[in-house]
Order: structure tokens, then sequence, then C-alpha cells
């Protein structure tokens, strides 16, 4: 089905080749149609959640900013913005230099329970949340780390590590060793290795893990409503409280812009994806 | 290693037919060395996320799972009680005998005075209805039971109002041991856990352990408590009601010639106090309880507190199965009340249909971005990464948005006269919500990995089905779909696992009748506080994930995981 149809195709082969496409574009449809709807939802001049009649005339008094404007004026939700990026980076940067350097320990060649560790470094991707919610809920409170900037940090970064260990990983697979040993023949200390050698070939792993463990932070809400206070509300949180209670389009608004969020984080993967394979000698596709 | 491997070929020293190194050592020993050495280097490198991870987050889990079997609010609670009903014969008699009401009072009054009574009346209440209000109820008259001994005896011996003449009584050696038990019972009780090296200010002598022992009881927890809890001097303050009762039982139990091991002066008040007691009733806790609350000698009450009385319980789990473990053993409540085991099949029966319908719609996509140009892949693929991509919540208000009874897809249907403005379409706040929007969540999850399974399948099996004569189905059906079957078990079984924990999305469009078992749990934990009922949900949908992911450990092997 690759090629176009051969000349000798039969009617309903051809009739199939067609109709398989229209129902992938309908899939297609399903998958992004819902993520497209809001962008144009969030410009609504009223307070519906719903396309108005001035809308769909394309009439520019159908439209405006007043969610946007909203959205950055009001202290709730620039509270919740600040409290996400004090909270996204600091749990990126501890997941990431932490899940690092645990990669790098688990690539080399004699580890021993290998793999049970990985089980265990793996796990916080795999239990359910509302598990590892419930668990460090009852856990924080008795350390008193409930409510706090801190216990939050930590409960995210320990979320986002496995998806460090995986991204790195997997570049440290095609890592050749004869590299290091290289740089060691002439007279570099580990360390320098490290920073000139090792860690300039597996960057593009290193930061789509941080990518991912920013996200997983930015995106958390189940573990943050259970751990955190009303101090550390960040943006999912609002939002998932906003959405229970059907407060404001406004949370259209905030949509639309974590939308164009990761449309930049995507770009920024798919960039870092093509150069590490340049660089590693891959073809890029 | 591979120094030491050159050099010591070269220096070998003769003779004795073992390779040795540059420095002489066997070559054997120095590579086993090099090899420790590198093991270690690797572990101190995976060590600080092991440490962290386990701290972080493996400990809460095992914190969980043990309060999922702990119980010991009511040992702490009530521990005099507690031990009491270990004499106690059910066979004889349906509730426990005097004794063990008597230490129901002293342990109750203390757990009052810390305001944790209610507590243990909370957890009891989980087993049985009535008794949270049970302990509320008594908790408030506790302090009234025998006014006329304590009021006798303040009469007859004024003394007892000092705080100093208390200490100069209950004072002596010998009985370290017996208040730092009491010590250990007040602060558990009370749960306090600050300045707990203050020094107390007060001793308890054998000689008073020996001829007062409800009183040295009582008094023991009472001065504790005024040091720990209200942080004041024993000596000080007047003693609460308890051990004024507490002293009139001793002191109805024995001869006014034990007396003489007191100083004469103490001696003398407490004759006075003895005498002042021989014109009242001696005391009957058991009615003193069933006048406060007649459920007090309802044997239904004590059977709950004889079978919750052990440090663990597998109560939690029996509830978080509907079963029931009453004096004919172990039961499954009436259909019609079974609460949990609906939820867990209800979870597992949507997560099967969210991963049938993911699958139904991730093939065909999968398929046809393996068997394009690279270019247009790469393209559809975008398209598939940007849900993935995308918060969580932002795709659940979007779905909110356009499933609403006065919303897109609604208002759209009546736009185009499909649909009248009355019959409205209900897609939202039940059980077709959550299938669709979760099918939209997790369906990037089944297209990556039927996609990288089916990059790998030569279309050369295909050609060579149909160059035998099979046509496009056979050649589909018979030699490329089972290709493709690793593809659709570790896409299935990653889609189910995170379908079954979901959380979020549930609680946001699946109304009452779409809620999965994470709701439940979330309930459990923030509204109703049982927090031992969501541990034990919790701890079965860990089991469920955890097999489920050994069968995806089986399959793929999660070094395989990949991420988009």
């Amino acid at each position: 089905m690759a090629s176009p149809l051969p000349p000798y195709a039969s009617p309903l082969q051809i009739f199939w080749y067609y109709a398989f496409r229209v129902i992938c574009g309908l899939i297609f449809f399903f998958l992004v149609f819902p993520i497209l709807t809001i962008i144009p939802l969030s410009f609504n001049a009223q307070d519906f959640f719903t396309f108005t009649p001035e809308m769909l005339r394309l009439d520019p008094a159908g439209y405006s900013f007043k969610h946007y404007i909203d959205f950055f004026t009001n202290p709730d939700w620039q509270q919740a913005l600040r409290n996400s990026f004090l909270i996204a980076p600091m749990a990126t940067i501890l997941a990431t230099a932490l899940g690092t350097l645990a990669a790098i320990g688990l690539s080399q060649s004699h580890v021993p329970a290998r793999s049970a560790i990985m089980a265990i470094l793996i796990s916080p991707m795999i239990v359910p949340l509302i598990i590892s919610a419930a668990g460090m809920y009852f856990f924080y409170a008795r350390l008193g780390l409930q409510g706090t900037y801190w216990g939050v940090v930590l409960a995210h970064a320990a979320l986002g590590t496995p998806f460090v260990i995986i991204t790195v990983t997997a570049t440290l697979v095609g890592f050749d060793r004869s590299l290091t040993r290289a740089a060691a023949s002439m007279g570099a200390d580990p360390v320098t290795t490290f920073f000139k050698v090792q860690m300039p070939l597996i960057l593009p792993g290193v930061i789509s893990g941080a990518l991912f463990a920013f996200i997983t932070s930015f995106d958390e809400v189940v573990v943050i409503i259970f751990l955190g206070s009303a101090e550390q509300q960040t943006l999912p949180w609002q939002m998932f409280t906003g959405l229970r209670e059907q407060i404001s389009p406004t949370i259209l608004a905030v949509a639309t812009i974590m939308v164009a969020l990761s449309i930049l984080l995507l770009g920024t993967l798919e960039y870092i994806r093509r150069r590490s394979e340049r660089m590693r000698g891959l073809s890029p596709s | 290693m591979s120094s030491a491997q050159l050099t010591g070929m070269d220096m070998a020293t003769p003779d004795d037919g073992v390779m040795r190194a540059a420095d002489g050592t066997p070559l054997k020993r120095r590579l086993a060395r090099a090899l420790r050495r590198e093991k270690l280097r690797s572990f101190m490198l995976i060590a600080p996320l092991l440490f962290f991870i386990i701290l972080s987050f493996l400990l809460p889990i095992a914190d969980m799972l043990f309060r999922s079997v702990e119980n010991q609010i009511v040992e702490n609670t009530i521990p005099r009680t507690v031990v009491d009903l270990g004499q106690w014969d059910t066979e004889q008699s349906d509730v426990p005998p005097e004794s063990t009401f008597e230490a129901l009072y002293y342990d109750l009054f203390t757990a009052v005075e810390a305001r944790r009574h209610t507590r243990l009346g909370q957890r009891l209440n989980y087993e049985l209805s009535g008794m949270s209000s049970l302990f509320r109820g008594t908790g408030r008259d506790l302090d009234n039971y025998r006014e006329d001994d304590v009021k006798a005896l303040e009469d007859a011996a004024p003394a007892l109002d000092d705080g100093a003449f208390w200490v100069s009584m209950m004072g002596g050696d010998g009985g370290g041991a017996f208040l730092e038990r009491r010590k250990q019972a007040v602060v558990t009780v009370a749960d306090i856990r600050e300045g707990l090296d203050t020094p107390l200010g007060f001793t308890i002598g054998k000689g008073a352990i020996d001829l007062l022992p409800r009183t040295s009881s009582a008094y023991a927890d009472w001065g504790v408590f005024t040091v720990f809890a209200d942080e004041d001097a024993v000596a000080e303050e007047t003693p609460w009601e308890a051990v004024f009762v507490a002293l009139a039982s001793d002191l109805r139990a024995l001869d006014v010639a034990e007396l003489s091991v007191f100083d004469a002066d103490i001696a003398e008040v407490l004759t006075d106090g003895k005498i002042a007691l021989e014109a009242i009733t001696p005391p009957d806790f058991a009615a003193l309880f069933e006048a406060s609350d007649a459920d007090w000698v309802e044997p239904e009450t004590w059977r709950i507190f004889e079978k919750f009385s052990s440090r663990f319980t597998g109560g939690y789990y029996l509830s978080a199965i509907d079963a029931d473990s009453a004096a004919e053993g172990f039961q499954l409540m009436p259909e019609d009340e079974r609460i949990y085991i609906k939820l867990f099949i209800r979870t597992i029966w949507m997560s099967l249909l969210i991963t049938v319908s993911t699958l139904v719609l991730g093939y065909p996509i999968a398929y046809l971005m393996s068997h394009t140009k690279r270019s247009t892949a790469n393209l559809l693929m975008i398209l598939v990464l940007l849900p993935f991509w995308t918060s969580l919540l932002v795709r659940t208000s979007a779905w909110k948005v356009l499933l609403q009874q006065q919303g897109v897809i609604n208002d759209f249907l009546v736009w185009i006269n499909l649909i009248d403005d009355a019959g409205r379409l209900v897609m939202i706040n039940n059980q077709l919500g959550t299938i669709i929007a979760m099918t939209h969540i997790l369906l990037p999850f089944m297209i990556l990995p039927l996609y990288s399974v089916m990059q790998t399948i030569s279309p050369s099996y295909v050609r060579a089905a149909k160059s035998m004569g099979a046509n496009d189905w056979t050649a589909f059906w018979r030699v490329y779909f089972p290709n493709t079957i690793p593809g659709i078990g570790a896409g299935a079984i990653l889609v189910f696992i995170l379908a079954i924990g979901y959380y979020i999305t549930p609680e946001l469009v699946g109304g009452t009748q779409g809620v999965f078992i994470s709701n439940r749990i979330a309930f459990h934990i923030s509204s109703s506080l049982n927090w031992g009922l969501a541990a034990a949900l919790g701890a079965i949908l860990l089991l469920l994930v955890l097999v489920l992911f050994y069968c995806y450990d089986k399959i793929v092997g999660i070094d395989n995981v990949k991420l988009g």
C-alpha cells in the first residue's frame, strides 16, 4: 500500500486503498481536533465553553483576549504559574543529575543485580500515580514534608528520574567505549574524560531526559494535590480545580498556552534527536 | 584493566606458571581487583539515585502497605483494657467482666483528656456504625463518673487537693520502670513527640505501687500528661478525677493497718478518706458505662474491640473485597452491598474497553505510518506525538468542552439538525465520557510500540505470501498480523497498566458511573479519612499492576521501553 496503486489493481483494492486512508484521516482527526478546538475557543468574548454564533460568523466582536488578560492579571493564576516554574526546574535538575549518573553506572559492563536495580529505579513510572500519591502523603506527613516546597520537589524528582534513566541509557547503548579509553590513554583524568568526551556525546539523551522530567513535573497533578498545600498550587492543579467547579474559560487560555509550550518542547526534542543521530554518524531520519 | 593486562604479559616473573602483573602480584588477583573496583565504581554512580528512590518513593509505598494492616490505634488508646480483654472468656459471658470496664474507665479518661477517644471511635466506626457516637457521648460523661467518691475524699481529706501532698504520698524508689511504662503509654495516646526529655518532677514508690495499684497507674497517667501536654509542674496541680476514683477503689480494697507504710500524717489523711468512703456504695463501672450508653453492654461492641485489639489486622483487606469475617467466618457481603469488587471489576472492564479501542484506532495508524515514505511518516508522527506531549489536563479540558451537553459536539449536531435541542446527547459524566477521553489520551501509547514493531517487519514476507497466491486479506491476516503480535502485546499491556490506575480523567469526566478504583482511594484519603482502607485498596491495585508489569517485562523487557 505504500506505493501508489499498481495498474492491475482491482476495483475492490482501489476502494480499500482510499477507504483505508479516509479511516486513518478520521483517526488523526480524532487525535488532533480536541486539542485544536480549544485554541479558537480560548479567544471567546463570552464566558462560554462553546462557540458563540458571533464566533461562527467569524465576527471580530466574538473574539477577544479577555481570558488571556484574566490569566495574566488574576493573582491565583499568576501564583500558580510562579509555583509551576519554581517546582518543575528544581525537580528537573535533581532528577537529571541523579538519573544521568545512575544511567552511566548502569551502562558499565559489570553491575551486580542490574535488573533488580533497574526495576527499582524505573518503579516510579510504573506504579499508578494515585498509589504513589497515597504513599507519599502518609510518609511525607510523618517527616513533616507534607505541604512544603521541598516535599513536592522530592516527589516530582522521583517521578521524573525513570525518564532520564531511559533516555540516557538509550544514548549510551550506541556509545563507543574506546573513546573514553582513548582520552584516558592521552592522559585525561576520569573527570575530564567525562566532561570533555562522554558528556557532549550523551548530552542529547540527557537533554531529552531533562525535558521529560520537566514535563512530568510541570504536568503532574495527582501527587501534588495530596502532597502540596494551597501555597504550592501549580497550573495543572489550578486547572483541575477550575474544571471540577467549572469556573471560567480562562482554563482554555491556559490550555492554549500549554499547547504552545508542548509544541516548543516537541520541536526541541525532535531537533535534538536529529542532531544526535548526525553526531553519532547515523543517518538522520 | 587493559594496562594491567598488557604490562602483565611482559613482566611475568618466571617459572611457577602463574602470570604476573608488573608489580609481581598474580595477574588473576589483579584482574579480580580491577573488576571489583569497576563494580564499586558503577555502584557508586548508581547509589545516589538508588538511595534517593528508596527514600522518597519506595519507603512511602512500604509505609502505605504497612498502614493497610496496621491497627495499633486500639492498643495504643486503651492499652489496659486490651490487656484485660485477653482474660475475657467469650464462651462464658457476652460482655467482659467488671475489671475490663474498670480498665476501660482509666484508659478512656486519659484518652479523653488527650482528645484521642474520638479518633478511636472513628476508627471503630468503619467496622461497626455507632461506635463514633458511643465514644463521643461517653467521653462527655466520664468526668462525672463516681462524683460522690471524689467529693467524699475531697471533703474528708482536703490535703488531697494539694499537688505537693500527692508528690510526697506517691513518691519513693523502685517505681522507675513502672513510671517509664506509663510515660510511654500516655505519650503514645496523646501523640506527644517533643520535649520528651523534660524531667518529670515526681516519682512513684514501690510501696505505693503495691498498696495503691490503681492510684499509682492513674496518678502516673495524670502526672505524665500534666508535664508533657499541659507543661505544668505536678506539685502545683490537683490530680484529675480519675486519680481520686482510683484512690477510692484502692482504699476500699485495703485494710487501715496497711496504711502504716506511709508517714504518719499521710496515713492519717488516707484513713480519714477511707472512713468517709464507707458511707458510699462501691463502684460498678459496667453499670456506669451502661448508663452513658446501652451499647456498652452489647456483645457486638465488645466483639469489635476484641477483634481489633491486635496490632495487625486483615480487616481493611476484607473490607476492600467486600468481605466480612463475622462469627460465622469469612463471607462476602450481600450482592447489593458490594462496592469495591464491583468497582474493581468496572475498572478492569473499562480499562479493557479502552485498551481495545486504542488498538482498533492505533493499528491502522501504525500501519499507515510504517508503510509510507519516511518524511510523511515523520510528519504523521508529529501528529501522534502532539497529543502525547500535551498536558493531560489540557486534553481532559478539551474533552469536557467537546462532550458537554452545551458543548461543541452537541451544538454541532443540533446545528446540522441531526438532533433537536431537547435531545442533546449525554456523553459526559458517565462511562462513555471516560472511555472516549481516555482512549484519546492513551492512543499514542498504543501507536508507538505498534509502529516500532511494524517497522521491523520485512515487506518481503507479505510479497512472498502474495506471490504464492494469497489474496490481500490472507496475506495480511496469516502473515503480517501474526508478526505484529509482540507490538500488540506491548501496547495493550502498557495501555492497560496506565488505564487501570487513572485518576484525573475519570474524576473530571466520569461522573459517578465512570469512576475508577483510584477515585475511591482518593476519596478515602481526603474525605472519609479511612486511610487503612485506602491503603488496602491501593495495595490490591498495586499488586494488579505489578503482575501486569511482570508480563510486560517478560514480553518487552524494561530495558526496551522507548519514549517517542
